[in-house]
């Protein structure tokens, strides 16, 4: 259900447009430097995961509203339980295909 | 494309030929049906327009117990097929499809509907709220769901279906080996449904988190609701991988890239593990919220207290954390080095743990109490012995180096169906006859329940401990036959009794449900169960505004503590006077969106990318104007509510 200062507030959302756009951006540099770039592989990964953190940072702040809040704190838990449950897959993932290294 | 869906329509299985058919006659018959009893205006306004959480609810149960007819039939040709040796019944590819949606078809169009139909009807209601917390988004999600699933549905006649599993690996997934549209429709279905869970689940937790009745701290909300935020925890965190998966795996198909194929350094592996971060918390959500519904019926139906509360709460959060640790169990052969299998082993048998906690707290809960054996009761009692023997069976599994001998076995299929049946259908049967009352206004009978309930137990241990033998004796799961000198003949005749003895206890629920419309015992109190949570507190079917007035909560068991001082003479403070009630208004957008999708999606399946992006660009059209719409919904004046709460 709508609450009433949602509805009062009726600003042109620049947050968002701005996220939007950042956030292509950033996805375009990564499949440029992935796809074009003239660097070594280690330099690329260190690239790609800046891009990432960047990336995380414009969802949290421009679409997930990290700064505003009103009641308890949920969404710090649950930003919590997001970055156990990425390093989970990510880490996870990695040690899982190392075995890959030797079959090959 | 058309031209492709005939030449395979006439090559078809003559099964299948059938099937087409019949489905034709059932969509002219519905059509015809519609018109003649001039219902199509009242199909729209009530059900395909509507953002009411029972409703949504209601159209999801429907949803579920037709797939699991459908998945059941599958059931049934697959064990026909494997009743005696040698048998040619069914050929090798159509076995091959059938287990496919068999498997995907349980899994994500009848468990999880079947979760989502007990969260729409039960967790508002139990909250004391008046809606969920996105009315539109909820109707959004189920749309995306249905049309997910009639794409699914319409593989077998449009085309031919899915035959690389409900996991769908590459290779096999890969146009290298199943070049037909078969996995396209696997990959969108799942895809346009997949989006629709992820936004159920984010509209649950806000709703749990932030529409609690004034009062109702979290810990006083009921177990059930409990048990939904841990589920919608692990979807809003399990689903990603699978969309970024079957994402990866569509592009290999549809554009040409190669993710997933060995051809310019794409790895299989890699899928099998995305799918699986996925695809083990995945039967988390569907049996999370099986703990809450089970934890409601036990207390009702014993007249208590659920024991050890806090204990309860404690081991739903951590299945729920620990669900993301154990992924690895389901390819323990594939090769991965002894640190990582026993990592995930011992991850794996932690999840037993909680477990435990809460039988023994089910346990615990009905030592002493006055036990009524209603139908939501029993259901609940042969979960808990079903359930432990599919968890004792699952640490078998999970010992990495056991797991060598039982992979891909016939153990294994005895062990998820033991845990998915046994746990997850059990318990959401457990649900719907909890629940039906609150959402009909009727009880479904209980003689006809009950000769379904045997039936479908009785069958179901006929039908499944064979197979634990068959699995030590080798029989490998997708097969589709199996010479005489075996000697698995015997035991998969038993087998396929127990699954006919299934199928009829389906056509029971089925009678009952018929039979009840007309001649179920009406509830006319609003609590026929002598209830204990808030929904049991409101009139059956409960008003689309749900509480005229929003209770104010003390206690656990909230409607059970005001019964009691009500006993006691404490008469409930006097009620403030009505206020008018401010509710969303209907919409068609969302069916409108996932018909979009749906377009967008057949496209895709066939490689047609002018109505792909027709389709999409109809996705696009229903944002904008979803975001340009000035719609503040509509007030329910107070005399309305007074004849509403008057009849
Ligand atoms: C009437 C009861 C049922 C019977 C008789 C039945 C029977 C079967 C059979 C014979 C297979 C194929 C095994 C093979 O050849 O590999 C199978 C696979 C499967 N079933 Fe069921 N089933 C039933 C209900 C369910 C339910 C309720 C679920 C889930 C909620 C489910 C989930 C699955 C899954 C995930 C597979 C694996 C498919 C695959 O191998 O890719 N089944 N079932
Ligand atoms: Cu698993």
């Amino acid at each position: 259900m709508m609450n009433k200062e949602h509805l009062s507030k009726k600003t042109f959302p620049w947050a968002h447009v701005i996220g939007y756009v950042g956030s292509i951006v950033l996805t375009v540099l990564a499949l440029w430097f992935t796809v074009k770039a003239p660097l070594s592989q280690g330099s690329i990964i260190t690239i790609l995961l800046a891009l990432a953190i960047l990336q995380i940072l414009i969802q949290l702040i421009f679409f997930m509203h990290i700064t505003e809040s009103r009641g308890p704190a949920y969404h710090s838990i649950a930003i919590a339980l997001g970055f156990l449950f990425t390093f989970a897959v990510v880490a996870g993932s990695l040690w899982v295909m190392t075995f890959n290294s030797q079959v090959q | 494309m058309i031209n492709q869906i005939v030449e395979y329509l006439r090559n078809a299985d003559p099964l299948i030929q059938m099937s087409a058919v019949a489905a034709v006659l059932t969509l002219l018959g519905i059509i015809f049906a519609l018109t003649y009893f001039k219902k199509w205006g009242w199909l729209w306004r009530e059900w395909i327009t509507t953002v009411d959480h029972k409703k949504i609810g209601i159209m999801y149960l429907i949803c579920a117990l037709l797939m699991l007819f459908r998945g059941g039939v599958d059931a049934l040709l697959m064990r026909t097929q494997l009743a005696f040796p040698n048998m040619n019944f069914l050929d090798s590819q159509h076995y091959n499809e059938i287990f496919s949606t068999h498997g995907t078809i349980m899994i994500l169009f009848v468990a999880m509907p079947l979760i989502f139909a007990m969260m729409n009807i039960a967790v508002p209601l139990q909250i004391g709220a008046r809606d969920v917390a996105f009315p539109f988004l909820n109707a959004v999600s189920f749309w995306l769901f249905f049309f997910g699933a009639l794409l699914f549905n319409l593989s077998f006649i449009l085309g031919g279906s899915p035959d690389a599993g409900w996991v769908s690996y590459p290779p096999l997934a890969e146009l290298s080996h199943s070049p037909g549209p078969g996995i396209n429709y696997y990959v969108l279905s799942l895809q346009i449904s997949g989006i629709g869970s992820i936004a159920t689940g984010i509209n649950f937790i806000v709703t749990i988190l932030k529409m609690r009745a004034p009062g109702m701290t979290l810990m006083k909300m009921p177990l059930f609701c409990w048990s939904v935020l841990a589920s919608c925890i692990v979807i809003i965190f399990a689903f990603p991988a699978l969309t970024v998966a079957l994402a990866l795996l569509g592009m290999d198909r549809i554009f040409g890239t190669h993710f997933f194929t060995m051809l310019h350094g794409g790895n299989p592996m890699m899928y099998v593990n995305l799918f699986w971060v996925w695809g083990h918390p995945e039967v988390y959500i569907a049996i999370l919220p099986v703990y809450g519904i089970l934890s409601e019926v036990v207390s009702t139906f014993s007249r208590k207290r659920i024991f050890g509360y806090k204990s309860m709460v404690a081991s739903l959060m951590l299945i729920s954390v620990i669900s993301y640790f154990v992924w690895v169990h389901h390819f323990f052969t594939m090769g991965a080095g002894p640190g990582v299998n026993s990592f995930f082993a011992v991850a794996s048998m932690a999840v037993g743990i909680p477990t435990g906690v809460k039988v023994f707290n089910w346990l615990f809960t009905m030592f002493r109490g006055r036990i009524r054996l209603t139908l939501p009761m029993l259901w609940s009692l042969t979960f808990i012995p079903c359930f432990a023997v599919g968890g004792a069976t699952g640490i078998m599994l999970a010992s990495a180096p056991a797991d060598y001998q039982f992979h891909n076995s016939y153990f294994v299929i005895a062990h998820f169906h033991q845990t998915l049946i046994g746990g997850a259908v059990f318990g959401l049967l457990a649900g719907m006859y909890y629940w039906w009352p609150k959402m009909f206004g009727f009880k479904l009978n209980e003689t006809l329940g009950k000769w379904a309930f045997w039936f479908f137990n009785i069958g179901f241990y006929v039908c499944f401990m064979p197979q634990y033998a068959l699995g030590f004796m080798g029989m490998t799961r997708r097969v589709y036959t199996y010479p005489a000198e075996t000697g698995w003949g015997t035991l998969n005749f038993v087998s396929t009794i127990g699954a006919y003895l299934m199928g009829i206890g389906f056509l029971f629920i089925v009678v009952q449900i018929l039979y009840s419309i007309r001649y179920g015992e009406r509830d006319t109190t609003g609590d026929p169960w002598d209830g204990r949570t808030l929904e049991w507190s409101l009139p059956s079917p409960v008003p689309h505004y749900n509480f005229a007035q929003i209770p104010t909560v003390n206690e656990r068991d909230a409607w059970w503590e005001m019964k009691q001082q009500r006993k006691e003479g404490i008469l409930p403070p006097t009620k403030e006077p009505l206020k008018p009630i401010h509710m969303p208004n209907n919409s068609s957008l969302p069916f409108f969106m996932g018909l979009a999708f749906f377009v967008a999606g057949f496209g895709l399946v066939f490689n047609q990318f002018i109505i792909a992006t027709v389709g999409l660009i109809g996705v696009v059209v229903c944002m904008l104007w979803r975001s340009l719409e000035k719609d503040t919904g509509h007030w329910i004046s107070v005399d309305e509510i007074k004849q509403m709460e008057a009849s």
